[in-house]
């Protein structure tokens, strides 16, 4: 029964989650009437996590949370809040994940520091090659 | 030298046993509400029904521990779980609802239909105070102790194995 019921559940989960009836919020799909403050919110948009379809950023995303969080961006962008504000607030309450820019910390280090390494890796093939 | 030319089956097969240990073992999709062990967000939120009051983050600090359900009329998983809700409310748990982008009408019907399980029913029309618990979805639950600190956070729909855990900490909330 509690595996039935899962399966249900599962099979159902990912269409349910983004089919609110309701209408957008008003500052979901319109831009701020100032355009200094609309490219400060597109520029922070695209670099915060969709969580119901989680691959994709706010910006791209037609989901009701998607818009619901483009909404709440904008507002606080017009409100006169700072990005990075806005960005705390939403990591402290789901985590670095939500962010597309980890942050530069112990555990991240080889993430930041594998293109470097795959560069000096390529040059050592290239240099090899060429001397032959 | 000649044990190079190894180097690109090597490099495949570790591919292939990268991609076979995470189709056979996918990763956690779950989002955890970094929120647990902190305060209630500060909140008002109207009541969602002419029936019943309205929620805010002061009635969730009032010495008793709720249970706060963040559900919608149009969520279907929502369904499976409402039973169990109404069980736990049979059992004397403070069962308070957050409804998500939903209507009166629409909420009062889901309620008819399947139980109700809410002493106050709040409308978060926005997503806003869902964001603010670091909810990610509908149905999502809290468990909130007497101080109004969140002690327990359930992603996903109430399975009937999931209800000793919920009890569990609803007990540690005392």
């Amino acid at each position: 029964m509690r595996f039935l019921l899962l399966v249900v559940a599962l099979a159902l989960a990912t269409p349910a989650l983004a089919d609110s009836p309701q209408p957008p919020s008003h500052w979901a799909n319109r831009q701020l009437p100032d355009p200094r403050q609309e490219a400060r919110a597109r520029g922070l948009m695209e670099e915060l996590r969709c969580l119901v379809c989680q691959g994709q950023s706010i910006a791209d995303s037609d989901a009701d949370l998607a818009g619901d969080m483009r909404a709440l961006v904008r507002e606080r962008i017009a409100a006169g809040d700072d990005p990075r504000a806005i960005r705390a607030w939403l990591v402290e309450r789901y985590g670095d994940w939500v962010s597309f820019t980890p942050p530069v910390e112990p555990l991240t280090w080889p993430l930041w520091a594998a293109p470097i390494l795959l560069l000096g890796v390529g040059a050592w093939i290239v240099r090899a090659r060429l001397k032959r | 030298m000649t044990h190079w030319r190894f180097l690109p089956l090597i490099v495949l097969l570790a591919f292939v046993a990268a991609v076979t240990w995470r189709l056979s073992h996918p990763p956690d999709t779950a989002i955890r509400s970094k929120m647990t062990g902190k305060s209630v967000p500060a909140f008002v939120l109207p009541a969602a029904l002419p029936t019943k009051p309205g929620l805010a983050s002061t009635d969730l600090a009032a010495g008793e521990p709720h249970l706060v359900n963040i559900f919608a009329s149009w969520c279907v998983p929502c369904i499976a779980e409402a039973p169990l809700l109404v069980a736990m409310r049979d059992d004397g748990v403070i069962i308070d609802g957050i409804a998500i982008r939903d209507r009166p009408v629409d909420i009062a019907a889901f309620l008819e239909r399947h139980g109700d399980p809410f002493a106050r029913l709040g409308a978060d029309r926005d997503s806003r105070v869902q964001m603010a618990f670091g909810a990610s979805g509908v149905p999502e639950s809290f468990v909130v102790d007497g101080r109004g600190v969140i002690r327990f956070h359930h992603y996903g729909p109430i399975l009937p194995g999931d209800v000793p855990a919920i009890r569990h900490a609803l007990k540690e909330a005392r």
